[in-house]
């Protein structure tokens, strides 16, 4: 599929677009529809297409399978982190109240944090999976080649 | 900081630690931190189960009043679950440790991971009050089991893990109708105000059929016979610490929840308005006396426990039909007495795995000669599957028959009896094989397993005759449980 | 009763029937799968709709809306979506691996090949 002209120049110029929206749908989930999960898998699709046009080497030397697995565990490592603060602080699990004076921006803040834990797992995991699916067919002797299948 | 704010920790710590534990190297870094983990869940858990059996303890997470946030509750049947299970996973990692460097030699850290998802799940559906929570819950114990057996050495273990897989969202989306239905019926999914509201909507058919999913759903998990295909299977396949602890929690904790819907969220009354109590006294009956003739000629011993295991379950659910105080009781006390034996079973088969790496029936032949104190723990933990006095098994049969006979039920109390019988043979068989048989002569000398498996087996040795023996703890925290379930009582 | 109310359940239940005939009669493991999520997409069905109030807003905050639906369904489903997508790709994973030890993946040519012969441990007859 590298070589065709419109699918190139089409992902080209919807790429940023979808992660841009990505961005939009996480950083605006605290007042209005969206957050973590749906922002993350955005996020991930903009990355499959990119593997689908570019192939698995050219998507995989942008962010390493290592670094998607740590990832995956970093983002509900910081949700959890979140979530303690709010017990150290002197409320309950996933308490946002005590984080900050002002209660509405509290919770503005805490949810913030903890749906950038979700955005980052739900993200890393959807490629980790996409990896893992698309490694298998190199194990069975037939490399991806994404030009066979257009 | 009071013991109930430490309360949600013997879910979190374990949820917490598995992604940790999933990045960490090598083999002992994992385990190390998973160790660590369980034995602080243990810990807060046994501190729970004292203050939850005075009073409820109610935690609301992000400090969202119920019925709006979720809360978890604790009262004297869930902390003694929870506590039960957290334990088992204290003593079984350590019996693991070499078993799992023997059957799943490398990406040890994934593995105590999913462990320790699986811990916490089963951990979050015994401690939480909501019922959605239950099924998030239920899912991610699931899905960590499936991967957890997929482990399995031979390929026949992914074939189980499949089955177990489709069989098991099935049922958790039998449940989830259940629970949508509920919430559609009376708009909360909290279950102390779904327990408030039911009863004013329960002439339903909503309710009616919500009830009826919810029972399949989980009849589905617990392998109540004759959804139980998927057990023999996963538990033959699957590695054998990993069988060690599914069979020890994850049905128990199946029958918890559903103890917990049918008796506290939708009230004795309904259940008994529905065929509740015909159900389960048949399929228990069926369930018992088909599972156990099935254990008696399967070809290999961690299958025929199996069985064995789908039996016992049949005789929680002939304890649950009787819905009398003593009945409950007796099914909770057998969820926690099993767990010790079927425990120990599944440990000294997986130790004759770890050194024979076989448990064909056949292959135990002349075992006790090479490996004494093995075979000599698996015969004792068979004394208590078979419910000889002093032993763990003896107190959980003697409480059922006593609940029969109280109902004068006496069906029940000849099916138990032939039961025992049964367990006498198939348990009789590997003993026999083991103590009467000549070893083969071809077979390569082979040496009784190390402290680290033997200690857990003989800690839950101990624990069979520490049970047999003292019931305070079992019979009594068990019998408020099933005060609380009943809704009687102080 | 009006049976046009219904409409959203006539739909769940006859979704709902497809994907469990497919999970019980297809021997095909990927179609096993399909037919799972098919089953459980239904259900979502059936909590969304129940969340919606007749004459109720979308669930934000505006000025002059009285009536809102209920938006609980929604991140309650949202949370189901996430473990369906899960137990497909572990359901999956498990069926490409299954392709690789086998060779098939039509579950009725497929036993539990419980005598120990596939790992070479059998020394027994």
């Amino acid at each position: 599929m590298r070589e065709n002209g419109i699918l190139r120049i089409i992902a080209r110029f919807l790429i940023p677009l979808i992660m841009l929206f990505a961005l939009y749908v996480q950083f605006h989930g605290d007042y209005s529809p969206g957050g973590g999960f749906q922002a993350g898998v955005m996020f991930a699709a903009a990355w499959i297409l990119f593997v689908l046009i570019y192939g698995l080497e050219a998507g995989l030397a942008v962010i390493p399978e290592r670094a998607m697995f740590v990832l995956s565990a970093a983002g509900s490592l910081l949700y959890a982190l979140i979530g303690l603060l709010g017990v150290m602080l002197g409320g309950r699990f996933l308490d946002f109240y005590p984080l900050l004076d002002d209660p509405q921006a509290a919770q503005q803040a805490g949810i913030i944090l903890v749906e950038f834990g979700v955005g980052v797992t739900v993200a890393s995991v959807v490629m980790l999976i996409f990896t893992m699916f698309a490694r298998r067919r190199g194990d069975l002797g037939q490399a991806w080649h994404p030009e066979e299948h257009d | 900081m009071t013991i109930l704010e430490w309360m949600p920790f013997s879910v979190l710590v374990p949820l917490i630690a598995a992604p940790l534990c999933a990045l960490l190297p090598g083999r002992v870094m994992p385990w190390s931190l998973a160790m660590l983990a369980v034995i602080a869940s243990a810990a807060i858990s046994a501190l729970v189960l004292p203050a939850a059996v005075d009073e409820p303890l109610r935690y609301a997470f992000g400090n969202w009043p119920p019925p709006f946030g979720i809360e978890y509750y604790v009262d004297a049947v869930n902390a003694f679950l929870a506590l039960l299970i957290s334990a088992m996973a204290v003593v079984i990692l350590p019996w693991a440790r070499k078993s799992v460097n023997q059957e799943v030699p490398e990406r040890q850290g994934p593995f105590y991971a999913l462990f320790l998802l699986a811990m916490s799940g089963l951990m979050g559906i015994t401690l939480t009050g909501d019922a959605f929570n239950v099924f998030v819950f239920l899912e991610i114990s699931s899905l960590s089991t499936y991967a957890l057996i997929a482990h399995g050495q031979r390929r026949a273990a992914l074939l189980a893990s499949f089955r177990y897989l489709i069989m098991g969202t099935l049922g958790a989306t039998f449940y989830l109708i259940g629970i949508g239905l509920l919430y559609i019926a009376t708009g909360t999914l909290n279950m102390a105000d779904l327990a408030e509201r039911v009863p004013e909507v329960s002439d339903t058919r909503a309710v009616r059929a919500a009830f009826g999913f919810i029972v399949v759903g989980i009849g589905l998990k617990l392998a109540l016979f004759p959804l139980h295909r998927w057990l023999p299977g996963a538990y033959a396949n699957a590695p054998s610490a990993v069988t060690v602890f599914i069979a020890a929690t994850a049905t128990k904790v199946a029958v918890y929840i559903l103890l917990r819907l049918v008796f506290t969220v939708f009230g004795v009354e309904f259940a008994l308005d529905m065929p509740y109590r015909e159900v389960f006294f048949t399929l228990g009956i069926i369930g018992i006396l088909f599972a156990s003739i099935s254990a008696i000629d399967q070809p290999t011993a961690k299958r025929m426990l199996a069985y064995s295991s789908v039996a016992q379950i049949g005789y929680i659910a002939l304890a649950i039909s009787l819905v009398s105080v003593e009945g409950l009781a007796a099914g909770l006390v057998h969820i926690f007495n099993h767990a010790l034996m079927k425990g120990a079973l599944f440990m000294a088969v997986g130790a004759v795995i770890y050194r024979l790496g076989t448990n064909r029936v056949e292959d135990f032949a002349g075992l006790a000669k090479s490996m004494p104190w093995t075979m000599l723990a698996f015969v004792l933990a068979g004394l208590s599957l078979i419910g000889v006095p002093l032993t763990a098994g003896f107190i959980s049969k003697w409480a059922l028959i006593q609940a029969a006979i109280a109902q004068d039920n006496w069906v029940a109390v000849a099916v138990v009896l032939v039961g025992s019988l049964l367990a006498v043979i198939y348990i009789g068989r590997i003993a026999e094989a083991a103590y009467l048989r000549p070893a083969p002569e071809n077979r390569a000398p082979i040496r009784e397993v190390g402290p680290w498996m033997m200690v857990p087996l003989w800690l839950l040795i101990a624990a069979n005759f520490w049970f047999g023996i003292d019931t305070s703890l079992t019979l009594d925290t068990a019998t408020r449980g099933a005060e609380v379930l009943m809704g009687v009582g102080p | 009763m009006d049976l046009l109310g219904h409409y959203n359940y006539y739909v769940v239940v006859v979704l709902m029937m497809i994907g469990f005939y497919s999970v019980i009669a297809r021997g095909n493991m990927a179609k096993k799968i399909m037919g799972l999520n098919l089953f459980q997409t239904s259900v979502f069905i059936m909590f969304i709709s129940a969340g919606k109030v007749i004459g109720g807003s979308t669930p934000i905050y505006q000025k002059g809306v009285e009536l809102y639906s209920n938006p609980l369904p929604h991140v309650l489903i949202l949370t189901a979506i996430v473990v369906g997508v899960a137990t497909t790709a572990v359901g999956l994973a498990l069926t490409v691996r299954i392709r690789e030890a086998y060779g098939s993946i039509e579950d009725d040519d497929l036993i539990e090949d419980d005598g120990e012969d596939a790992d070479g441990h059998g020394n027994g007859q």
